[in-house]
């Protein structure tokens, strides 16, 4: 379903068409999560991902044109890019441990740590928790800068300025 | 939009609940799933979606856009001053045993501040979003 999703997202023109069908397509990725046991990413996808994006994706739609415009030249080149790094990435997966095997490299670092003394270091149950504002508690400050940052770039953007528009208006007065 | 009378009282209904929910999503994140992050969101979710079908101007007046900056740096402010308050009470950045006598207790607040400085930050990055975005809209789209 996600892939005829997927498929039908890159064949439409219609362009309010592909900002709903990516809602649902976020839908059913938080559906794979839930499945995947993460419900922490799951909620953030489908709020984030099928709420919040689709509502600014309509915005945009509102500001620019409905339909995408005709490509003007073939696109082999990047379909060729897109088919070898597919490929790499599908053949990167094979060297990949199977899912849920208890002895892969990345079960043996901190997680053990985490799991067995995390509930009685922190008294949190959910370890999701514990590890993201304690133990990782110095890359959590980092990621909630980032959004801080977002938030502050896309206010200098797009704000407009009160004071901005009375100089401009002002320096019209002065010159003559 | 002004005369749709079913969305409106649908939207009525429906808000309290959202927002109930976001505050549950923050408070027991950590028993079970969600957090600061998934909690912010939703809040964000709860006022746009108030904004889409009550119109901007009033989402302006429920939320100003002055209180959503302040809502941007207070988040960060908030969660780098449990770092602070860490050293000073003698730990390393980020130490929450410190915080309080008993080291869980202490855990647990200094994860509950975290997070609720998430969430802020979070919720008033994605307002701001929007309003920009949509006020953008309102005021160069053409005249309807």
């Amino acid at each position: 379903m996600m892939a005829v999703t997927a498929v039908a997202i890159a064949r439409l023109r219609n362009l309010f068409a592909v900002v709903v069908l990516s809602g649902l397509y976020s839908f059913l990725m938080a559906n794979v999560l839930v499945v995947l046991d993460a419900v922490d990413v799951a909620m953030t996808e489908a709020a984030v991902g099928a709420g919040i994006s689709t509502v600014l994706l309509l915005g945009t739609l509102y500001l620019t044109r409905n339909e995408e415009s005709l490509p003007v030249h073939r696109s082999w080149l990047p379909l060729g890019v897109a088919l070898v790094t597919g490929g790499l990435l599908a053949f990167g997966m094979l060297g990949l441990p199977e899912f849920g095997k208890p002895d892969s490299v990345i079960h043996q670092h901190v997680a053990p740590r985490y799991l067995e003394q995390g509930a009685a270091e922190t008294g949190v149950p959910n370890i999701v928790t514990a590890v993201l504002a304690s133990y990782r508690g110095f890359d959590t400050l980092g990621e909630t800068t980032v959004v801080f940052t977002a938030g502050v770039g896309v206010i200098l953007l797009l704000r407009r300025w009160r004071g901005e528009a009375a100089g401009k208006a002002k320096k019209r007065e002065d010159q003559p | 939009m002004r005369a749709q009378i079913v969305p409106r009282v649908v939207t009525k209904l429906l808000i309290p609940f959202v927002l109930v929910f976001a505050l549950y999503v923050q408070f027991h994140g950590e028993y079970g799933p969600g957090g600061g992050f998934q909690a912010g969101v939703i809040m964000a979710a709860a006022v746009i979606f108030y904004a889409l079908i009550f119109g901007l101007p009033n989402a302006l007046q429920l939320v100003p856009q002055r209180l959503v900056e302040t809502m941007i740096a207070l988040g960060v402010l908030i969660y780098a001053g449990v770092g602070l308050a860490g050293i000073l009470l003698g730990g390393n950045f980020l130490d929450y045993f410190v915080l309080s006598g008993d080291p869980v207790a202490g855990q647990h607040l200094g994860i509950f501040l975290v997070e609720a400085g998430v969430c802020i930050t979070v919720a008033g990055v994605m307002l701001m979003i929007f309003y920009l975005f949509a006020g953008r809209g309102r005021r160069q789209g053409p005249q309807p």
